[in-house]
């Protein structure tokens, strides 16, 4: 395998692409006592139109989060139980661009990444079975359903996106998920559970080598065909409605503002995005910018306003949003000062405190496994070494930060979203 | 790790790691938990957060943690047994890793230093604009917990059940109790509390403990100390003859049904590993039966509070289902009375827990939230004790644990009148 080192990180890390095409990671953890493997697919919630064996499929909203349910179904059982004999902790979850399923734990690593990455490769759906599942599920879409943030964040992303299927939640509706049959589950798997498509990610005191020979062992030997996929058509920056309420049992207004952004470019010029991306946020809304300071002491936000940058397939954008008696004014607020940053620049001062911070934050992150398996896997798919941050952040200037504010953040782009107390 | 008194009624726990790319710091004070002071305390802790003498703004601290590489400060309240602890926690990237060699712990010890003895002041007091706008996000931020309604109904059935004792008190005390908070009683809290309440101070990274302990004794050198209000032991009780029974309503879709039990077993361990069998691990009975086999929610787990000897159930189920739910969560208990369970249960809930506790090791804070409960309970568990006692718990025990548990309470979160056909 190929070595890695990252002295500026404190980080080794051992790389292999197998014949299959499988991307395997081994983040070399010496002396920690957790171990952990994290198995993605390039493979998420927007992905709903895709051109399999020559033919364009469509396929019901949901149903790669429905597919993950499924995958711990095994001819011989439920998986979870296998892996719970050995104490470990396995979950797995679907984003838009990715469905992921890892493993936890402090011993027996090997038996449990073999047992990980035989479920996720292997199929096994039954009628019986994915009816049952329709209730499990239908039962989880309730229960976001009654989130207020979920829903604040899904009326927002309904409301920027017009054809994008950024719109779509990644969970589905109740509705959509009543379409989907063994079959589909079984052709949306054979084209994406594929090596070529998956990246396998260990964090740990692993051992590469065995890592790497586990895993031509237990996978299938061919990769499997580039799927084309279909985001719907270039549709600018322009939302598609600006505003969206509702009604709901919270106790004080909360609001969601969303900026449209260019969509990302792919490779590293991607990850110098996202960091311009989010110091952007910083200088405009983080907690020590001067609008956060200055609406907090006059109480009009409290503890509650965040946001970030966020990155999709084809589609990008910033959120900001909490809890605020007059959701409107913070949103005129958050219009007002990205003009006068835009136009005026950002003071050098502030722009260097914000920079430090944010270099904090990115070796911060380094802490937890879970964030280190994300941000590789992230990495792979899109074509940059994360590791690479602290080179790519050297190459980031003021101007950048003011020219992205200026780019993306007006009224012209934004949409908002509020949920009010129930009257 | 080691624990040593700095000052009088004052103590620092320092453990050494190069394993993370931060170091941690915390700086807490222990006290009984009471309705009267719980939002005095949790109150107070925000109003300093806000400034000090050297940074009396949220700007001025905001651009020193920035320029200190993204430091992190802030305040923390926690119900630990039957007491609150309350103050602040920091971190910050470790001096291995800042690209001129610079160094952060002293500046972060200072901060925390003066977080506690130099207030931001106003003609001697706590500052009137701050506990104003505090008051008003505090209040807010304890009435915001309607939002989540599964940790509200969580938190009501705590109040129900352990109505009258301390551990029924909310972690920041009650919102409307907290409006009523006037800057004077603020102020003259803080100069109560301050010189009497147990200080603990903790520090995980790679320093060397002469220069934590330096560190940490020059910033908190102006601390006042008379008086001593020492941490109260945790009181338990039995469950009452007839379970009592709450449910509400509110405009949801998915119903809230939660559980508590209450148990006199002094056998620790075992109930440990038995809870982790009944909804404590992935393994565990709720979870394979109650949601996997019958469907019968989306998501059911329990929790052991083992200072307090009481063990909570939490699911969400659809409102029709509330009999058969109920019944078969009380039916699972009993097959942990029974020993009715297969052998990999065990072994799974045993490594389950295992695993954890090594795993706690691994994250600073997870750590500093063990020591500090510790040092509130004055407790003498350390995390291999723990292991090494669940290790070697047999089945006789798990059964006889699973015997000590008895219903006290069952709290019910529905939908409204007529809602409840809809959604059958």
């Amino acid at each position: 395998m190929r070595r890695f080192e990252y002295p500026r990180l404190g980080e080794r890390v051992f790389r292999k692409k197998l014949d299959n095409g499988l991307e395997v990671v081994v983040v070399s953890k010496p002396s920690h006592a957790k171990r952990y493997a994290f198995f993605a697919t390039r493979y998420g919630g927007m992905d709903l139109r895709f051109r399999l064996d020559g033919q364009w499929q469509d396929t019901p909203a949901g149903i790669a989060h429905y597919l993950e349910h499924k995958m711990f179904d095994t001819q011989e059982g439920n998986v979870l139980q296998e892996l719970a004999k050995n104490g470990a902790h396995d979950n797995a979850f679907t984003s838009s661009a990715v469905t992921a399923y890892y493993v936890e734990c402090t011993e027996k690593f090997y038996e449990n990444l073999r047992i990980l990455l035989s479920f996720v490769s292997v199929p096994y759906f039954t009628q019986e079975s994915v009816d049952k599942e329709q209730g499990i599920i239908a039962q989880e879409i309730r229960m976001i359903e009654d989130d207020p943030d979920w829903r604040v964040y899904a009326n927002l992303m309904e409301c920027l996106y017009r054809d994008s299927p950024a719109r779509i939640p990644v969970a589905g509706s109740v509705e959509s998920i009543r379409r989907i049959t063994p079959q589909t589950l079984y052709d949306c798997h054979k084209a994406f559970y594929t090596p070529s498509n998956m990246v396998l990610v260990c964090v740990g005191d692993i051992d590469p080598e065995r890592t790497a020979a586990l895993a031509e062992e237990v996978l299938p030997k061919e990769g499997g065909p580039a799927v084309p996929r279909d985001y719907g058509r270039e549709e600018g920056q322009r939302p598609g409605a600006r505003e969206v309420r509702m009604a709901m049992e919270v106790s004080m207004p909360m609001f969601l503002a969303g900026y449209k952004c260019r969509p990302p470019e792919g490779g590293e010029a991607m990850l110098r995005q996202s960091i311009i991306g989010d110091m952007a946020c910083d200088v405009l809304f983080g907690d020590s910018s001067p609008l956060y300071t200055r609406l907090y002491e006059q109480g009009v936000i409290n503890g509650s306003l965040g946001g970030n940058f966020d990155m999709l397939p084809g589609a990008a954008y910033v959120y900001v949003g909490g809890d605020a008696k007059e959701p409107e004014r913070v949103f005129a607020e958050l219009n007002a000062q990205a003009r006068r940053l835009g136009e005026e620049g950002v003071d050098e001062a502030l722009y260097q405190q914000i920079r430090r911070s944010a270099y904090g934050g990115m070796l911060r992150s380094l802490n937890s496994f879970e964030n280190i398996a994300v941000s590789m896997t992230e990495g792979y798919f899109r074509g940059f070494d994360y590791y690479r941050f602290p080179e790519v952040f050297e190459s980031v200037g003021k101007a950048d930060v003011e020219a992205f504010l200026r780019e993306n953040i007006t009224p012209d782009y934004a949409a908002i979203s509020r949920i009010d107390p129930l009257a | 790790m080691t624990r040593q008194m700095l000052m009088e009624n004052v103590y620092l726990t320092y453990i050494p790691s190069e394993k993370f790319k931060t170091s941690f710091f915390s700086a807490q004070m222990a006290v009984p938990l009471r309705a009267e002071t719980a939002g005095l305390n949790a109150l107070m802790v925000n109003v300093l957060s806000r400034g000090t003498a050297r940074c009396p703004d949220m700007a001025a601290i905001g651009r020193e943690l920035d320029m200190l590489y993204g430091a992190r400060l802030e305040p923390t309240v926690r119900k630990k047994g039957e007491n609150q602890l309350f103050g602040f926690v920091a971190s910050c990237v470790d001096d291995r890793f800042l690209p001129a060699g610079e160094r952060l712990l002293e500046p972060v010890t200072d901060l925390l230093g003066d977080m506690y003895c130099r207030p931001a002041a106003d003609g001697g007091r706590l500052r009137e604009d701050y506990a104003d706008s505090e008051r008003e996000n505090l209040a807010d931020l304890i009435r915001s917990d309607l939002n989540d309604k599964r940790s509200y109904a969580a938190r009501r059935l705590m109040e129900e059940m352990c109505a009258g004792e301390p551990y029924g008190v909310r972690r920041m005390g009650r919102a409307e109790d907290v409006e009523r908070i006037s800057l004077r009683a603020l102020d003259e809290h803080y100069r109560t509390i301050l010189p009497q309440g147990r200080l603990e101070l903790f520090y995980c990274g790679s320093a060397a403990r002469e220069r934590v302990a330096g560190a940490f004794a020059r910033a908190f050198e102006g601390l006042p100390r008379r008086g001593r209000l020492e941490p109260a032991a945790t009181t338990r009780r039995p469950a009452p003859e007839q379970v009592r029974l709450t449910v509400e309503e509110m405009d949801v879709t998915q119903g809230k049904l939660c559980l508590g039990l209450r148990t006199d077993s002094a056998d620790m361990a075992a109930t440990m590993l038995m809870n982790a069998m009944f909804g404590g691990a992935s393994t565990s009975k709720l979870f394979m039966n109650v949601r996997e086999k019958l469907s019968l929610c989306y998501y059911a787990g329990s929790a052991y509070h083992r200072q307090k000897g009481i063990i909570t159930v939490s699911s969400g189920i659809e409102f029709a289902n509330y009999d058969r739910a109920l019944a078969e969560i009380y039916a699972q208990l009993e097959a942990l009375r029974d020993g009715d369970w297969e052998e990999w249960e065990l072994q799974g809930a045993r490594s389950s827990l295992c695993s954890g506790l090594r795993s706690m090791e691994d994250s600073a804070a997870s750590l500093e939230d063990f020591v500090m409960g510790q040092a509130a309970a004055g407790g003498e568990e350390t995390i291999p004790g723990l292991l090494e006692a669940v290790r070697q718990v047999t089945p006789e025990r798990i059964r006889a644990a699973a015997g000590a548990v008895r219903p006290d309470t069952v709290y019910f979160l529905r939908g409204r009148e007529g809602q409840a056909h809809e959604a059958l």
